[in-house]
């Protein structure tokens, strides 16, 4: 058995968009995933922190034999995803968060069962393995209810099972909480962390853009954006580069114009992002040295902006992402 | 053709894989095809509209003919029809699974994912809609028997040739089915059943309700290399023996000739299906549409 759960090289992907029907001729390319190396142990929970648009669903469509890349290699569970796809699917499973899949005119039951006959598990076997499961979601008194009659939490659950449900040795999990409420999105924290601890040969890799869910959850975490892997460490890691920072997060009433770049100018000011909250903004500060506070606090003044809160705080991994991007996540997305 | 080179699995895997894909995949389609909420759609569907589209034929041939059921064009005529049902129902259950899977239930992705064999699985969905259409087609001939007068007699008809001639015939329109789907793994935007579309078309090329010879000579080409054309003569013939010379060109053929030909022409295009397959499996990993959704 491979040392490495997942193991990639220079893995790329561009997709090419064909235009509309008048510029058919015209091709436009689309890098979506660029030099990527990854190796992945076994036993490791590992994340792939990014915005929207970073490629992380395409790392994992290329992963779980679904998608092409252009360039360069992928193994999983130590075979080749683009020779032996075949090889690679009766050791994975997958699950994709915010949508609602699955035939609504079989019970929750039934879909489940259907999909662990695939996979060759004894009948007897994978039901009690589906109870068992559905009880530890919350969904042990829906399993005969059909699943067209479940809300979209409720089903999404129920295609976390469909992962779990054949015992992969590498389980992808693509936006795994997207669309759950805060206690579902816990349990399914909870779970995810359980079933890793359980057994020490499990790998589990999911995607995420929530900062919380990565720094908690994962041993290790790769910032993606635009398709390039900037960081892969465990998050204390990551976050060790940022101590020498001192951290502050400024609330204040609206900023008159102010804009990030000519805090930045500041002298010691390593870097601010500016968010615009209700009544006013946010302004979050990496500064040298906490000494670098006095000439902030004095622009402010200047330009009339009252001071609502100030706060020094830990770095957490959404610090780690400006000071490799530059922006924060939201901000990127809004770019988009 | 740039195809995958895949190392190929060990072959028991690869035939236990096979079954339980077909298997189970016959199971879901029997799922979703027996689930009508209403048994009353279930029965216009299956009954009612064979029905419907027998009787227009059956007005439009009296009315051409003024009422001449003697003639052997006209058991030609309703046997043909009848049978044809399977053509639409075999092909489009197989091929439509994959924008079934994709499309209404997004569930193409993870069955890609599984261990299962993606041919066998499509074929299995086929399996519902051969039961039903089986239905349709009983039933359908079943009426012209009893009140059309179509000179069917169970005691002379030649029952082995009649199930060896139908067992290939399906297991070929499920090949088609399965070359049709593979194409449909393709093509994200168009989301309308081409197994239907084509099945249409090959209404009237395949001597379904009229023989070859009526059409102009340029275009007969497309129903003789079609297996579709040999196998309703072979099941025709096999019902009512002295049809047979209501299709000229085929009239000088034996039942064994025939029955060679459908199986020549079948494993042609069997054949055929599983490279279609092959390669649009391959280009729709390259370009990325197994998971694709067309909204329609
Ligand atoms: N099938 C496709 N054809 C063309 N472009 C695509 C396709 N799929 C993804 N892209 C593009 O590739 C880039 C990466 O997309 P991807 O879905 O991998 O991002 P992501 O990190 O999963 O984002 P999100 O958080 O929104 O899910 C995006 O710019 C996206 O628009
Ligand atoms: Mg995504």
């Amino acid at each position: 058995m491979s040392e490495l759960a997942i193991h990639t090289e220079n893995l790329g992907r561009i997709y090419k968009i064909r235009g509309n029907k008048k510029e058919k001729k015209v091709r436009k390319e689309l890098v979506a995933l660029q030099d990527v190396n990854l190796d992945v142990r076994r036993g490791e929970l590992f994340g792939l922190l990014g915005p929207n648009g970073a490629g992380k669903t395409t790392l994992i469509k290329i992963l779980v034999t679904l998608l092409a890349p252009t360039t360069g290699l992928a193994r999983v569970a130590g075979h080749d995803v683009t020779a032996e796809p075949h090889l690679v699917r009766p050791c994975i499973n997958m699950v994709s968060g915010g949508e609602s899949s699955g035939y609504g005119l079989l019970t929750v039951r039934e879909n489940l069962w259907m999909f662990s006959q695939f996979y060759g598990l004894p009948s007897k076997e994978a039901n009690q393995r589906i109870e068992a499961l559905l009880k530890k979601v919350g969904l042990g008194d829906r399993i005969h209810t059909k699943s067209s009659d479940l809300s979209t939490g409720l089903r999404q659950k129920m295609n976390i099972v469909r992962g779990f449900m054949t015992d992969p040795e590498v389980l992808f999990l693509d936006e795994p909480t997207l669309g759950l409420d805060v206690g579902a999105s816990r349990d399914v924290r909870g779970f995810i962390r359980e079933w890793l601890d359980e057994d020490k040969s499990r790998t589990l890799l999911l995607t995420t853009h929530y900062m919380v869910e990565a720094e908690e959850l994962c041993d290790r975490v790769a910032i993606i954006n635009q398709g390039k892997v900037l960081a892969c460490d465990t998050p204390a890691n990551l976050k060790h580069r940022l101590q020498r920072d001192a951290l502050f997060d400024i609330q204040t009433s609206p900023l008159n114009g102010l804009k990030a770049p000519e805090i930045e100018a500041l002298a010691e000011v390593r870097k601010a992002t500016v968010e615009d909250v209700e009544g006013g903004a946010r302004l979050k500060l990496a500064l040298v040295e906490e000494a670098a506070l006095g000439p902030v606090i004095n622009v402010l003044t200047q330009k009339n902006v009252r001071i609502v809160n100030l706060t020094k705080r830990e770095p957490t991994l959404e610090d780690v992402f400006v000071d490799l991007v530059g922006k924060s996540m939201a901000e990127v997305e809004k770019n988009e | 053709m740039a195809v995958t080179q895949t190392a190929t699995a060990p072959a028991n895997t690869r035939w236990t894989e096979g079954w339980r894909s077909f298997r189970m995949a016959a199971w879901l389609g029997w799922q979703i095809e027996s689930n009508w909420a209403d048994p009353f759609l279930f029965f216009i569907y299956s009954v009612v509209k064979p029905l419907a589209s027998a009787s227009i034929l059956v007005v439009m041939y009296s009315i051409i003919t003024n009422a001449n059921f003697e003639n052997p064009l006209f058991p030609y005529i309703y046997l043909g029809n009848a049978f044809y049902i399977y053509v639409g129902a075999v092909m489009s259950g197989v091929s439509w699974a994959v924008i079934d899977d994709r499309e209404h239930y997004k569930t193409l992705k993870y069955m890609y994912v599984a261990p299962i064999r993606i041919p066998a699985y499509l074929l299995g969905r086929g399996v519902a809609r051969f039961l039903t259409g089986s239905l349709s087609v009983i039933i359908t001939i079943t009426a012209g028997v009893l009140f059309l007068k179509v000179p069917f007699n169970p005691l002379e008809a030649n029952w082995p040739l009649f199930f060896l001639a139908l067992f290939i015939g399906v297991v070929m329109l499920a090949m088609m089915g399965l070359l049709l789907g593979s194409i449909t793994l393709l093509l994200v935007h168009h989301s309308w059943g081409i197994a239907e579309a084509v099945a249409g078309a090959l209404y009237l090329f395949s001597g379904a309700i009229f023989p070859l010879e009526v059409l102009p000579n340029w275009i007969r080409p497309v129903g003789y290399i079609m297996p579709i054309t040999y196998w309703l003569e072979l099941l025709r013939r096999s019902l009512v023996g002295d049809i047979a010379q209501a299709f000229p060109t085929l009239a000088g053929f034996s039942n064994l000739q025939l029955l060679g030909i459908l199986v020549g022409l079948s494993l042609a295009f069997g054949t055929l299906a599983v490279f279609v397959f092959r390669y649009c499996d391959y280009h729709a990993r390259e370009r990325g549409t197994i998971d694709m959704v067309s909204n329609y």
